[in-house]
């Protein structure tokens, strides 16, 4: 029996694995097909020097839209785990690139209609090489490049030219 | 930002120079960001909309990382919305190419042009500085901004090789915005202070490499680089054009509307 003198309950204190795993399963504010682990995001998640349990996220771009609230998001996840006093920090390098997402985000961008980040040649900032993106709705490689500026920033837009369907590609980095 | 999200950043250490320097950074692409941010609904179409908004966000987002760190940095603790919206027409120090109105889409584009070839020279520098928060963040934007270019490469090209007209709006534009390009690489005390303690490099050796690139895709464009008589200064001394005054009225309006609003 819960009566108004009983403090609220503190949250049980939850391993830094726990934790890690629960911001890996947070879905990522602009592309909610993909966890947070599976886009790459999530850094170390360890206790920093003076014992506080640290997260860090490393930021796909620098003025994502989407931080404040992935920031948000891993600062509810400290607390429900009994880490109210948890740091979210921000980390740069090594910068984030497409590279990081794993088989299985990009299994599930695809499965959501969004192409998967194609690796453009080293060197080169060219997002989308000639017919190299296949379609999510038909796997055709005749595709083309539309606008290199998508929905989100992270996203470019190309043109089947098989199922002329538009489709978000995206953008390799 | 809302409340109760900023990222825990651990304190750095005062160093006024550098932070005076970062904040230069900072206002170049607050500046710019907000002028392309007036193309938004007006762009020749949606797609470009799209572009020259996605491309305003980096900037914004770059200039949110700069003045957060300069804040830091000179111990005033200020945040980036402080150093935006609180801040007089003379305290911002960003070069004059950035606030230069946006024209025809021309101008805009050979703005871009300047702008855009000079920052991923001058990023990548930084990412081999001696301050570690700053060379990440160099790395970091030196990659955004080679998309920008990308975007600006492209577009100067196709006015240059389009009608008859489109060039001569390309000619004029590049025209129009050149003699405020050699700001960008203008060297005072700060700057030779900042080269000579090794704390950050220079970006007067960058030019050269610049002007090469430039001429590459002008040429291209079946166009001339202009050599302008004259060179526009003054932006970083806080020295602004006229059309500086509404553009920075026009930023900070809804702060000065609603002090300590939050949305």
């Amino acid at each position: 029996m819960v009566n108004a003198s009983t403090p609220a309950p503190v949250a049980a204190r939850r391993s830094a694995q726990e934790v890690r795993e629960r911001v890996a399963a947070l879905p990522d504010p602009e592309l909610p097909v993909i966890g947070l682990g599976d886009l790459g995001v999530v850094g170390r998640v360890a206790p920093g020097a003076d014992g506080v349990l640290e997260v860090e996220i490393t930021p796909t771009y620098l003025g994502c839209p989407a931080l404040p609230e992935i920031t948000a998001a891993v600062r509810g996840i400290l607390t429900s785990c009994g880490h109210p006093d948890g740091r979210v920090r921000h980390v740069l390098t090594p910068p984030w690139t497409t590279d990081r997402i794993t088989p299985e985000g990009r299994r599930a961008l695809a499965a959501h209609g969004i192409a998967p980040p194609v690796t453009p040649a080293p060197d080169s900032p060219v997002p989308v090489a000639l017919g190299a993106v296949p379609c999510p709705h038909c796997g055709s490689r005749a595709t083309r490049p539309h606008s290199a500026f998508g929905p989100a920033r992270c996203q470019s837009v190309l043109w089947c030219t098989a199922c002329r369907e538009p489709f978000p590609h995206l953008t390799a980095l | 930002m809302r409340p109760g999200t900023l990222p825990d950043v651990p304190p750095s250490a005062a160093h006024p120079d550098l932070a005076r320097y970062v904040t230069r950074l900072g206002d170049d692409a607050l500046v710019l960001g907000q002028r392309l941010c007036q193309w938004i609904t007006r762009a020749p179409t949606i797609d470009e909309d799209l572009a020259l908004s996605n491309i305003a966000l980096d900037l914004i987002g770059h200039a949110r990382a700069l003045l957060a760190r300069a804040g830091r940095l000179d111990g005033t603790g200020r945040t980036e919305d402080d150093f935006a919206y609180t801040r007089s027409e003379r305290e911002f120090t960003n070069a004059l190419l950035t606030e230069l109105p946006n024209g025809d889409f021309a101008v805009t584009v050979a703005r871009q042009l300047a702008y855009t070839h000079f920052a991923v020279l001058h990023y990548a520098s930084l990412a081999h500085c001696a301050d570690p928060e700053l060379a990440a963040f160099g790395a970091r934007a030196a990659k955004e901004v080679a998309f920008h270019r990308l975007h600006a490469d492209r577009w100067t090209v196709t006015l240059g090789r389009g009608t008859a007209e489109s060039a001569r709006r390309m000619r004029h534009a590049l025209e129009r915005v050149w003699p405020y390009a050699g700001e960008l690489f203008e060297d005072d005390d700060l700057l030779r202070r900042l080269a000579a303690s090794g704390t950050v490099p220079s970006p007067a050796p960058l030019r050269d490499t610049w002007l090469g690139r430039v001429t590459g895709v002008v040429t291209e464009a079946g166009l001339a680089v202009p050599a302008p008589t004259w060179s526009a200064t003054g932006g970083r001394a806080g020295l602004h054009t006229e059309e500086f005054g509404p553009l920075i009225a026009e930023l900070q309006s809804v702060r000065r509307q609603f002090p300590g609003g939050t949305w």
